[in-house]
């Protein structure tokens, strides 16, 4: 019974018009339109999408959590990159 | 509940001092309510609690689309039957959604599958009951589904983050399927003498069975604590149950149905309903294998595993084209 798994893709679903594609989840599939069509039986059965990405898991490169820290540190000191960072005199509007 | 056989604690001996570090690091994140993803750190016994749980409650899924499948062709109506194709539909959507989010732990789905059909792996005992009349398929939504709601929402804050989303979408779809399950009963219980009797029937055989979804009594489950530490739970077997119970007596009383439970009575001290005992030696062997339908059930899904094989077959050669 032993056989090995179709490849995994991941699911990336536009909810409405204008939105970006979100991460919905994953599924095997023999190939790429499969995997289309898959992913809209399971993960469109309400309307919740009008575009669908499927890709292929292995494609994906991730950052590490474990270099977590060092990899985004950079921001981490950097608030004067945020608007509330400046002090606007009060009065000052459509700022 | 879908997990209920889950046994046996873990054990922290065996571990090196850096292990023994990261394990305090790591429940520190999951005290903080962090949640935990799959590349990130976690110890052994959290990945192996988690593969068993999730894929079981995958398998439950799975599984659990025969007793109303049973029905499919027999559905008084048209619109009843398009009901229950959907909600049928979504429970294998359930079982994916399942699969993926244990595979993210590093298990390969096909293993996953082996170990359901060689019997290695267990699935709810409420799916080991028949569904004998109409009316059980209301009593099936209205209970079954409900009981697993009452577990299913508290996992949508599971620590595990795959496992908490699936859980969020699972949870969207699965009031649809109480609803209408409760709507079926209720029409049913509202109808002749006779599919009045049909419905109180079919309650009086599901309400046993859909408590003991919940799993043992706490006294007698000795994974709850470590689970709770983990936050992979968040409420006992116990307490899952009573909150169960409260919300259904006065749904059964609305429709005019009588729950079959002598001892069940309000208890105005304590806020909750009282309730007799459950028959945990039939829990025991429902869940063992020796239920009504254990044979049937695996049975059908190991006849459509094979029957399925030259599709999947078919499919992989042409995708190699
Ligand atoms: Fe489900
Ligand atoms: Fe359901």
């Amino acid at each position: 019974m032993l056989q090995s798994d179709w490849p995994l893709y991941e699911v990336f679903i536009r909810g409405r018009n204008g939105l970006s594609h979100k991460h919905a989840g994953s599924l095997h599939a023999a190939d790429s339109k499969m995997a289309l069509e898959n992913a809209r039986d399971v993960y469109t059965r309400r309307a919740e999408g009008t575009s669908i990405w499927v890709v292929p898991s292995v494609e994906i490169t991730a950052s590490d959590p474990a270099d977590k820290a060092a990899f985004f540190e950079p921001t981490a000191d950097k608030i004067y990159r945020h608007p509330t960072f400046y002090k606007v005199p009060d009065g000052v509007e459509n700022m | 509940m879908y997990t209920q056989s889950l046994n046996g604690t873990p054990t922290d001996s065996d571990l090196s001092q850096d292990d023994r570090e990261a394990l305090v690091r790591f429940q520190a994140r999951i005290d903080r309510d962090e949640k935990i993803e799959p590349n990130d750190w976690m110890p052994a016994a959290y990945r192996k609690t988690l593969v068993r749980q999730i894929s079981q409650h995958a398998h439950s899924e799975v599984i659990g689309m025969q007793p109303e499948g049973a029905w499919l062709s027999r559905a008084p109506t048209l619109k009843r039957k398009g009901v229950l194709m959907a909600k049928i539909q979504d429970e294998a959507g359930h079982g994916l959604y399942l699969y993926s989010a244990a595979e993210t732990l590093g298990v390969a789905r096909s293993d996953l599958v082996d170990q359901l059909l060689s019997g290695k792996a267990k699935y709810s005992s409420i799916f080991n009951y028949p569904t004998l009349n109409w009316a059980d398929l209301g009593a099936v939504g209205w209970l079954v589904d409900g009981a697993a709601i009452m577990n299913q929402i508290p996992l949508c804050r599971c620590s595990y983050g795959p496992y908490a989303r699936a859980m969020i979408r699972v949870c969207k779809e699965e009031s649809f399927h109480q609803r209408q399950g409760y709507e079926l009963i209720s029409d049913m219980a509202n109808g002749t003498p006779e599919q009045h009797q049909m419905a109180q029937d079919a309650l009086d055989r599901w309400w046993w069975p859909a408590l003991m979804m919940f799993g043992p009594s706490d006294k007698d489950s000795a994974h709850s604590s470590k689970s709770m530490q983990w936050k992979i739970k968040r409420f006992t077997n116990d307490e899952l149950r009573q909150k169960f119970i409260d919300a259904t007596v006065p749904q059964g009383d609305r429709i005019g149905l009588k729950l079959p439970d002598p001892d069940l009575k309000w208890n105005a001290s304590e806020g909750h309903y009282d309730y007799g005992e459950i028959d945990w030696e039939e829990f025991k062997r429902v869940l063992n294998g020796d239920g009504p339908c254990n044979v049937e059930r695996m049975e059908i899904r190991t006849a459509a595993h094979e029957n399925g094989a030259w599709v999947r077959e078919a499919a992989a050669a042409h995708a190699e084209k």
